[in-house]
């Protein structure tokens, strides 16, 4: 065994002897490892960066947390049907559903009504009013100030928390917390500033402004009933199912909902999103996974072309081997070992480049810091080796059975 | 004065089918290769000089007959023990130097140490004493490229003698060198064999026949004649008597 250890290490001596000699030629040989292994470390660590940055939000949510959204099929979309889930929704959740608690309401508003005044400056920013609640489901935590509570909602306070990038769009000098900002044509105090999210995809996860639902609803006046989203939380994991067909059975009644008509909400929980955001990463992955090996195919195929070339090349220097003792062995490991080496040192050099890639794309782009996966390291590390020893098993056996005698007079 | 024996060649053939015909290279060769010999083998082109020197040379099977190399019978051996006897038994010198083109002087030397499982630092030490042993001592970092013809053989024989071999084997080693250097080499020659080393040199040039001690003949695959020669035998030996 200690005699093979030692023609391993005798045979990487020789393959970086042999290697380094013929350095342009090695680096040429080995560009389709290269860059099969930098194009997948580059897209992984891209994915996996923003797959690491998404969980973290959900496990943010916390995951015993249930959200309640309207839903309306494309169909009747098309007809002008809009579902809604109302206040009195939320109301008979919360009342006669029992084991859930923090039940929250919120209404969203974005786009053109949802403008943002300060100073003769405008902001069109997401406008969410929510309960005080809504800072226990979603971990909103105020940088400084405070988060609204209970006796804001009920006395329908005009206060305000704001995303920290509202700040800088609306140009707020000094300290933000005790002023004024319009939303609506009304003034709201400025209580609380959010931590910072960051950037995810461009969209800026900053870029809004926390009311009070009851000042909210207010706001928008009787007109029109707002579509609200209803979260919650569930005191018993265990129980999930049972209040998930509560909620159901409550809200299909209150809907007035027929018999074989489908639901007009639907009821998610975060880790059914969590798991959905997964599948869809792990299939992204997959053909990925499938792109790479077709690439590493095909610079594997390129590794055999030139080590039987090689092979050819150096058929006096095996036959001077052979003469002076070296066994089949000692040939056929020696050809092995220095394809490997050379996949390996492919394998090496595409997962920097591919990290670095994979790095500026993320700057470039806005996107979560790129993150290489242990396993994406082995895996490449473990496939570039795998194929140097599939492609060079032949050159190898080639230049082992090559006959002493023939191979000296070789011209 | 007794004589070691190290080669036994009994009765060995080798056939060669070149297309659907047979072809006889050697055909019964008897031959007894003693301890310190200094032997030419001559012959023109064709009389199966080559062949017999890659029989000695364990690098390839006789077809019929009995190959014993230090009591081994070598033609019952499979091609890995083979390498193992070309590694400890043999020492190549070839016409063409066949010196590995990317090695310098000294990891050509150490290259033969490799297959004998030698650490690195010994075989350095080694190297180095064999290189000093033709005087290469300075030249040790070249590469073949960078060094004379005259050189290139004595690091060859550097590399044949650095593994202590039983024998010595020489392919035309002056063929592709001047006048000068291949007496230079063939001085060479005499001091190892002086030193009690072993030799078989393989020839068609009289001159270097004439240095060695014991000339042997092949012509057409048969042994023509093995005697002794007096002359050069006279000049360094008394080794004579052992053969009259």
């Amino acid at each position: 065994m200690s005699n093979l250890k030692f023609k391993i290490i005798e045979g990487t001596r020789s393959a970086a002897h042999s290697i380094f000699a013929h350095g342009f030629r090695s680096f040429l040989t080995t560009l389709g490892i290269i860059i099969g292994v930098a194009s997948v470390i580059a897209v992984v660590s891209v994915v996996q960066g923003f797959s690491a940055n998404i969980t973290q939000q959900f496990d943010g949510m916390g995951t015993n947390v249930i959200n309640i959204e309207s839903y309306t099929p494309r169909e009747e979309r098309l007809q002008g049907v809009r579902a809604k889930l109302s206040y009195d929704d939320y109301l008979e959740i919360k009342y006669r559903v029992p084991g859930i608690s923090n039940v929250t309401p919120t209404v969203t508003m974005w786009g053109s009504n949802a403008l943002i005044t300060y100073r003769g400056q405008s902001s069109s920013s997401m406008i969410v009013g929510t309960a005080s609640t809504y800072q226990k489901l979603n971990t909103v935590y105020p940088e400084r100030g405070r988060f609204f509570n209970l006796s804001d909602d009920n006395s329908r306070r005009r206060v305000a928390v704001l995303g920290p990038s509202i700040i800088s769009k609306l140009d707020i000098k000094g300290d933000p917390i005790g002023q004024h900002v319009g939303v609506s044509g009304e003034w709201f105090k400025v209580i609380g500033i959010a931590e910072k999210r960051g950037k995810l995809f461009g969209f800026d996860q900053d870029d809004f402004i926390l009311l009070p639902f009851s000042t909210t609803k207010a706001l928008l006046g009787g007109a029109q009933e707002p579509d609200i989203t209803i979260s919650l939380q569930i005191n018993e994991p265990s129980q999930l199912e049972q209040v998930k067909q509560h909620i159901k059975n409550l809200l299909r009644r209150n809907h007035r909902l027929s018999k074989d008509a489908a639901d007009d909400f639907e009821i998610a929980t975060a880790d059914q999103m969590l798991d959905t955001f997964d599948a869809i990463v792990g299939s992204t992955t997959l053909v990925l996974g499938g792109i790479v090996g077709i690439s590493l195919l095909v610079g594997g195929i390129g590794i055999m072309n030139i080590m039987l070339v090689s092979v050819t090349e150096r058929t006096r220097e095996i036959g001077i081997q052979k003469a002076l003792g070296a066994t089949r062995f000692d040939i056929l490991l020696q050809f092995l070992i220095e394809a490997i080496f050379l996949c390996l040192l492919g394998g090496l050099i595409g997962l920097i480049l591919g990290f670095g890639a994979g790095s500026l794309i993320s700057n470039l782009t806005g996107l979560p810091s790129a993150t290489v996966p242990a396993w994406a390291i082995i895996l490449s590390f473990g496939f570039s080796a795998g194929i140097g020893l599939i492609f060079g098993i032949i050159p190898a056996a080639k230049a082992a059975n090559l006959d002493p005698i023939d191979a000296l007079r070789y011209e | 004065m007794s004589k070691q024996t190290i080669i036994e060649l009994r009765n060995i053939a080798k056939h060669y089918m070149m297309g659907s015909e047979g072809f006889y290279a050697l055909e019964g060769i008897d031959l007894d290769i003693y301890l310190n010999d200094y032997i030419a083998i001559v012959g023109s082109s064709g009389s199966g000089k080559s062949t017999l020197m890659n029989l000695l040379g364990c690098l390839d099977y006789p077809t019929a007959g009995e190959y014993k190399l230090k009591g081994t019978d070598v033609a019952t051996l499979n091609e890995t023990a083979l390498a193992g006897i070309r590694n400890r038994e043999i020492g190549f010198i070839f016409q063409n130097f066949n010196l590995l083109p990317r090695a310098t002087a000294l990891q050509n030397v150490m290259q033969p140490l490799i297959y004998r499982g030698i650490a690195v630092a010994e075989r350095r030490r080694r190297a180095q004493n064999a290189l000093e042993m033709v005087s290469l001592q300075d030249r040790m970092a070249h590469v073949p490229n960078q060094l004379s013809g005259g050189q290139r053989q004595r690091v060859a024989i550097a590399r044949a003698l650095v593994t202590e071999p039983a024998i010595l084997l020489a392919d035309e080693p002056t063929g592709n060198l001047d006048s000068s250097t291949t007496t230079e080499i063939m001085a060479l020659f005499d001091k190892l064999h002086g030193d009690g080393q072993t030799l078989i040199v393989v020839t068609h040039e009289h001159e270097i026949a004439e240095r060695c001690h014991r000339v042997i003949t092949l012509k057409d695959g048969h042994l023509m004649s093995d005697h002794i020669n007096q002359v050069s035998a006279k000049l360094s030996s008394s080794e004579v008597v052992a053969y009259v």
